[in-house]
């Protein structure tokens, strides 16, 4: 099922209740690295319960999760953190009152060697020269560095959460919408930002409603309805219409998914 | 729209800035504080022409002592500012602080340093219990410190007892207000000073250039530090002339400065500033949030009761409105006039100062002119909504030209 030999990060029989709700039930998900997966569904088929689930946000009430073979377990944010799967949420999260360099590396600021916390100085060039690398390395262009995130357009602010994102190193990255609310060019600077991603070898999830985005990028097309998997597609192999079919449980895509799944 | 300011971005980044790209950065980067300067210059033409002892070394002299406590009490607002909240007992807080110390002092015959010492933990432990209670139960601020400034002014009418009132007579407390240099050690002084910030600025500029960050110029520095340095030469020389650089200005001038560099050059300050613009993204970021809080509230009642412990060394006394009257007011209303915004996340240590010189000039400048209180209250009054409202302008206009 994985692209090359073992998943990067496994997801095996995971379910999730809310009260009444089941709002994932027993569902097997992977990603590879170097694999773009596009996690698609309507709205409450349990696409952000999942990424949370991932994320240590609200961890499953049942079920495996394996990161590189291994069986590990999420109860926190930080577990997540520390084994490298970095989330970028829809609200980025950003401060717009600060300037680039402090945003991506706000909560681990580089300061000078020296006694007492409080009174260490920021090590801004340190901080600033690190930033330009990433960003270089990314092909992301921003104007200035020392500009203030509230200054930057929509796609110039997906692209720097997204950066810092990277910079703990992270093996997976999962985003949440990260194209929604962006003009044509900057969802195509997006895009083209998650494909680097891949080319660094990163195990990467996007969370999208928008079909043309996911199959511009995808490899792999994960669907969910109502809190199951409802269908795995390869994006070369299949069609909007198929996935859609699969999103809606209406129409052939119900039969059809069945098949893809085991070809896939 | 969008496809043209992806290719001015991405020739941004290759184009190096110009010199008058940077003066024009330098201008706008600074426009609040430029925009308070002007503020002053015009104030001290305004009361310079109505009565000529204003610009004169005496009454000078006279005002930086005047400012010296509301100065001290807006290091700690600016804080507050900064995380978006509002510490209304600072006042109260003040005043209890120096009551506590003339009390050990005068009836209880403490050391001095001892007495100071006990009036500025009050302060922080009262500042550390506010910011609990707002952060741990999610109070709002305004309310908590409301039931503050009730509650703390109770317990200064508690501490001073019947009589009410207590002159201070140690001669170590009362000098802190009262002691003036010589003008060879005012020399040294302003010396010691540019040096440390020629130094400063040498330093960090020579650091971007061997890193290779090539967005800063010769040429900026320069001004600046001519400017500042000019400034300091000019202070000296007044104070100089009348009885010369007090020690509660250094006091003033160390807070300032040890302040603004816990502001804006380490992790904490980092952080004041990050909360106070988006509290949720700083908490995803790892940063302890309500730790930040209840640290920033300590502070604010810290340097509250430093000011309240010069407030009654000016005096020699406290008494039942120490830390009262519009004392609260001007404290917040001048980092606001100077530029740090209401709203949280933006401003500086130094609007502290600046906004002390602008509501202390023109309290000052009424009190030559013998004007009513009726007429000072409404004065400061409309030049504190005119404050707000150019901080509110100037957040609409971010908003609605900031994001392309």
């Amino acid at each position: 099922m994985a692209a090359d030999g073992t998943p990067l990060l496994e997801l095996e029989g995971v379910s999730k209740r809310f009260g009444p709700v089941q709002a994932l039930d027993r569902v097997d998900f992977a990603v590879s690295a170097g694999e773009v997966v596009g996690l698609v569904g309507d709205n409450g088929a349990g696409k952000s319960t999942l990424v949370k689930a991932i994320a240590g946000i609200n961890p499953p009430d049942s079920g495996a999760i394996r990161f590189e073979g291994r069986e590990v377990r999420i109860s926190r944010p930080q577990d997540a953190t520390e084994l490298g799967i970095a989330t970028v949420y829809q609200d980025l999260a950003l401060c717009d009152n600060l300037d680039v360099v402090a945003n991506l590396f706000l909560g681990r600021e580089q300061v000078a060697p020296g006694p007492g916390r409080v009174s260490r100085q920021l090590n801004e060039v340190k901080m600033e020269h690190e930033t330009a690398d990433l960003l270089s390395n990314l092909a992301v262009t921003i104007p200035s560095l020392r500009s203030e995130v509230g200054t930057l357009s929509g796609g110039q602010r997906q692209q720097v959460a997204v950066a810092r994102s990277l910079l703990g190193e992270p093996k997976v990255v999962m985003l949440d919408e990260p194209t929604a609310a962006l003009g044509v060019p900057q969802t195509k600077q997006v895009l083209e930002l998650i494909r680097r991603l891949r080319e660094r070898n990163l195990g990467v999830v996007v969370i999208s409603h928008n079909l043309a985005d996911v199959f511009a990028i995808a490899d792999r097309v994960f669907v969910l309805r109502l809190g199951r998997a409802a269908g795995e597609f390869k994006a070369e192999d299949t069609t909007e219409e198929r996935v859609i079919g699969a999103i809606t449980g209406l129409g052939e895509g119900r039969d059809k998914n069945q098949t893809s799944e085991e070809g896939a | 729209m969008s496809a043209s300011q992806a290719a001015t971005a991405e020739e941004a980044v290759e184009r190096r800035p110009t010199t008058t790209e940077t003066l024009r950065r330098i201008v706008q980067g600074d426009l609040s504080s430029v925009r308070v300067v002007l503020g002053l210059v015009v104030i001290a033409v305004i009361f310079q022409v109505q009565e000529d002892r204003f610009l004169s070394a005496e009454n000078l002299t006279n005002l930086m002592l005047q400012i010296t406590t509301i100065g001290l009490i807006s290091v700690g607002i600016v804080y507050v500012l900064l995380l978006g909240e509002i510490d209304l007992s600072v006042g109260a807080v003040s005043g209890l602080s120096a009551a506590v110390m003339a009390v050990l002092s005068v009836k209880h015959g403490w050391n001095a340093y001892l007495a100071i010492a006990a009036a500025v933990a009050v302060g922080a432990a009262i500042g550390c219990l506010q910011g609990t209670l707002f952060s741990r139960f999610a109070v709002p601020s305004f309310v908590v410190t409301l039931a503050g400034l009730l509650a703390w002014e109770g317990a200064l009418l508690q501490v001073l007892g019947k009589t009410g009132s207590l002159n201070i007579t140690d001669p170590k407390i009362t000098g802190l207000a009262n002691i003036f240099y010589s003008d060879t050690v005012g020399w040294i002084f302003a010396a010691v000073v540019i040096a440390a910030y020629g130094a400063a600025l040498a330093v960090g500029y020579r650091r971007r250039v061997t890193a290779g960050l090539g967005d800063t110029n010769m040429l900026s520095q320069i001004v600046r530090f001519v400017f500042v340095a000019a400034i300091v030469i000019i202070a000296v020389a007044i104070l100089n002339s009348d009885r010369g650089v007090p020690l509660a200005v250094m006091i003033l001038l160390a807070f300032v400065v040890g302040m603004e560099y816990v502001a804006k050059q380490t992790s904490f300050g980092r952080h004041v500033f990050a909360v106070g613009g988006n509290a949720e993204a700083a908490r995803r970021a790892g940063i302890r949030v309500n730790g930040v809080r209840v640290a920033v509230f300590t502070i604010a009642g810290t340097m509250a009761a430093i000011g309240g412990v010069m407030a009654a060394s000016r005096l020699f006394a406290v008494n039942q409105n120490s830390g009262g009257n519009e004392l609260l007011l001007l404290a917040i209303a001048g980092p606001v006039i100077a530029g740090t915004s209401l709203f949280g996340g933006r401003g500086s240590v130094w609007t502290a100062l600046l906004g002390a010189l602008v509501i202390g000039s023109i309290s000052n400048g009424m009190d030559l002119l013998s004007l009513s209180s009726a007429v000072k209250l409404m004065v400061t009054g409309g030049v504190l909504l005119l404050a707000v409202l150019v901080d509110a302008i100037a957040r609409q206009q971010r908003q609605t030209s900031g994001r392309v």
